[in-house]
């Protein structure tokens, strides 16, 4: 084989080589992103309907209710101004706790309520996910405004 | 005291440091003998003084001096000594403090076993990490110094955060250390290569063994994280595309190109400015590692005590030692091309596909670690990456280099001929579909197209790998004369096939089931049987627990008691799952106690993980072979045909 068919054999695999796993790579990516939303958020109904997204904020004091029999449990998600419903059935983990962060995925049903695949609890006493911090931040804010605006009317 | 003398201590470590990371390299290029001669000391010397300021900060936790800061906050009087131990590099400062240990530790390993390669040699090498040192030491005293004093300093230390005491945990974190700050060592002596204009096949041997080392590090600390996060955080999964974990399996992945590419380069003096930029990328991973963890960039498990302002540092660090040393390769380049030529069909193009997809799979996993990172700060919002991305993706890119490993290494250097690798790879071929088909039909539960798939690269990579072995022990019909680099490679290929049965069967095969359970209540999994006993209350050293009871039997003969504990440790009030496994080779029966649902019954995780332990068994037999081929022969030969009579300077060219 010359050189210059070798040197072009590479440069073909290469290149169909890295076609190939960009196609493959951005994909897969699209299929598998899931975007974050606060309570408010999902109540102004930004987050998506048909797609699976993350609900972050505080599990709201004497919220979590038990059923009796199988492993379900409903709470509800707070960030200080909106609250949401949220259905799981499954083994909730360690450091969830009433009043305290909690990440859920899952989707949201057509009753309002969010049905979670998978829920995350914070892995330190000290740590909440920047993403609740964010979230709660932003909610005590509409909450304030919202109150500022009843004052004045 | 103690605490003002560690303190100083640290701040001697940097100025040898310093001086390290000056003179020699000064010295290598200007030819000055005395001060290429002043690198050994200096790694000595700076090793000591960071060993001395470890001493001394485990001191302090042994004494419970709450009066350091450190202390206070991951040491409680209650807690085991073996964990007071731990504790040391339980949190950030600490585990800066043991990476800068181990930093000089692997400078004066270079020091001590590195007699063969030239002076002007090791004073760069030197050199190098002397300056990787000073990073990180300045890091550590300006950012997060362990010995601060906290004032007024508390009666009780705060306790080790609960995840961490555990036995897996206290040798996990040096593992991986190891591994990540031994890859700069081949960084270090690519980048002296490149400062000397030398870039030749005794640059890729002298470079070889630390690679390897490094690599076995670094695969064994992988194995600790997965195994303990098997059994710890309670959820029975192997591996959780988690960012940190992302983080320590990118250099991994790099360190596994970088192994491969440099055996090309020492046997055949090829690819070697890719060998160089490879070295590079693999240590700036490590750093990438350590910016992702120690920033608190990323929501992780890992994410406890972080501090956006260190991230800072970190990332200019990063910046300073990417940027550099690649644009030190942009003007070497032109002078490191290889001129070795080989055809298409070789076990160069082979070797060479191996680094291809070992990066494009590097790309996709760091594309998905950083991606919500990156649209963070687009502000295109709040992301994160489904682990069906990383399943995926890493399946489909890294199955055609399993099939390609039979193929590599049996192909012989230069010029192979598609013909005579049909004939040497037919058979190999044929047992393996026939053995896959066979297990996938007569041996398991159901049929499972991805399962036969693995098994037959499985077997494949097996058969084709004794079919190598076979071919290296002509002409003398024996195994003696197999040099130990051979069969490093043959135990790490065979590794590499008991992993892939492992992730075929597990992922397949097990039954996981989330279930409640009243006291006397038994639950059929499979074959196997567990009856609930129920939950009694026992005391730890410094925890208290809900301990259940489970009968595991498999017909009628009972195989196993299991004790799941849910602890509460006393001073983080922080409850913790431990799973209670009945471990076997061939299946692991799981269960991990999930929440008291009132009367008695309590929520359960019962598992059943066939071949699960063959995940681990694969990587711990790779490190084999790795630690295998760092023991060959010729680097040993070779240091001493090449060590030049003592008091030598060898000759110094600019």
């Amino acid at each position: 084989m010359k050189a210059r068919h070798k040197r072009f054999g590479f440069v073909v695999l290469g290149l169909v080589i890295l076609a190939a796993s960009a196609t493959l790579v951005l994909k897969a990516l699209e299929g598998n992103l899931s975007y974050f939303f606060s309570p408010t958020e999902v109540t102004a109904g930004e987050a998506p309907a048909d797609h699976v997204f993350r609900l972050g904020g505080m599990v709201q004091e004497g919220s979590v209710q038990r059923a009796k029999g199988d492993l379900t449990v409903n709470f509800v998600v707070t960030d200080h101004n909106k609250t949401i419903k949220v259905a799981y059935s499954g083994i909730l983990p360690d450091l969830f706790e009433e009043g305290q962060g909690v990440i859920a995925q899952g989707r949201l049903g057509s009753d309002g309520t969010f049905v979670a695949e998978e829920v995350l609890a914070k892995h330190d006493e000290n740590y909440m996910p920047p993403e609740v911090a964010a979230a709660m931040k932003a909610g005590e804010q509409a909450r304030m405004q919202g109150a500022l605006t009843e004052q004045k009317l | 005291m103690i605490p003002e003398i560690g303190q100083i201590t640290l701040a001697l470590a940097l100025a040898l440091a310093l001086v390290q990371g000056i003179l020699p390299m000064f010295g290598a290029q200007r030819g000055i003998s005395s001060w290429i001669a002043l690198a050994r000391p200096l790694a000595w010397l700076q090793t000591a003084a960071l060993a001395l300021a470890f001493a001394l900060l485990t001191y302090s936790f042994l004494i419970h001096d709450f009066s350091v800061a450190y202390v206070a906050h991951n040491s409680n009087t209650q807690l085991p000594t073996q964990y007071l131990v731990s504790a040391v590099w339980g949190a950030h400062e600490g585990s800066l403090l043991l990476w800068a240990l181990i930093l000089s530790a692997w400078g004066a390993a270079v020091a001590h076993f590195s007699r063969s390669v030239p002076d002007v040699v090791v004073a760069r090498v030197l050199a190098v990490l002397g300056l990787v040192s000073v990073g990180f030491l300045l890091f550590m005293i300006l950012t997060s110094n362990p010995f601060d004093r906290l004032v007024p300093s508390p009666v009780e230390g705060r306790d080790l955060n609960p995840l961490l005491q555990d036995p897996g945990l206290v040798i996990h974190p040096p593992m991986l250390y190891m591994g990540y700050v031994g890859f700069a060592i081949p960084f270090a002596f690519a980048v002296a290569a490149m400062l000397g204009g030398q870039l030749d096949a005794a640059w890729a041997r002298w470079s070889r063994p630390w690679t390897h080392a490094a690599w076995i590090f670094l695969t064994i600390g992988i194995a600790l994280g997965s195994w303990w996060a098997y059994y710890e955080l309670g959820w029975g999964g192997w591996w959780f595309w988690d960012p940190v974990e992302n983080a320590s399996f990118l250099p991994w992945l790099v360190g596994t190109a970088l192994m491969h590419s440099l055996a090309v380069t020492e046997k055949r003096g090829a690819f070697k400015a890719w060998t160089v930029l490879l070295a590079i990328f693999a240590f700036s991973l490590s750093l990438l590692g350590t910016f992702l963890v120690r920033s608190g960039v990323l929501t992780s498990v890992h994410a406890f005590a972080s501090d956006p302002g260190r991230g800072v540092f970190i990332l200019m660090f990063l910046f300073a030692v990417v940027g550099s040393s690649l644009l030190l390769y942009a003007v070497r380049a032109n002078e490191i091309k290889s001129s070795v030529r080989f055809e298409l069909m070789s076990r160069e193009t082979f070797l060479l596909l191996n680094n291809a997809i070992l990066l494009v799979s590097t790309v996709a996993v760091l594309l998905g670690t950083l991606y919500p990172l990156i649209a963070d700060a687009l502000q295109l919002g709040k992301i994160s990456v489904g682990r069906p991305y990383f399943d995926t993706v890493f399946m489909i890119l890294t199955l055609p280099l399993v099939a390609l490993v039979g193929v590599g290494s049996i192909a012989r250097w230069k010029r192979d001929s598609g013909e005579r690798l049909w004939r040497r790879l037919r058979l190999p071929a044929a047992v393996a579909v026939v053995l896959a088909l066979a297990h996938s039909l007569l041996l398991v539960p159901f049929f499972n197209p991805l399962t036969l798939l693995g098994m037959t690269l499985a077997f494949w990579v097996v058969a084709s790998t004794l079919a190598g072995l076979r071919d290296r022990m002509r002409p003398h019909n024996n195994l003696r004369h197999i040099p130990r680099g051979f069969w490093g490679m043959t135990l790490g290929h065979l590794g590499l096939a008991v992993f892939v049965i492992g992730v075929s069967m597990t992922e397949t095969y097990s039954i996981e089931k989330d279930i409640r359970l009243a006291p006397g209540e038994t639950y059929a999994l499979g074959d196997y049987s567990f009856e609930f006993k129920g939950v009694d209350t026992v005391q730890g050293p410094n925890y208290t627990a809900f301990e259940g009871t489970v009968v595991a039997r498999q017909g009628d003969q009972e195989i196993a008691q299991l004790s799941p504990q849910k602890r509460t440790y006393l001073v983080q009030k922080m409850p913790m799952t431990e799973a209670a496994i009945d471990a076997g080779l061939f299946r692991d029966l799981y269960v991990a106690l999930g929440e008291d649902l009132g009367d008695g019954a309590w929520s359960l995780r019962v598992y059943h993980k066939p071949f699960v332990r063959w995940i681990w068994l694969g990587t711990l037999i790779m490190s084999l072979g790795g630690l295998i081929a760092a023991t060959d022969r010729r680097y040993r030969v070779l240091a001493r045909r090449v060590a030049p009579p003592s008091g030598a300077t060898g000759s110094v060219r600019g």
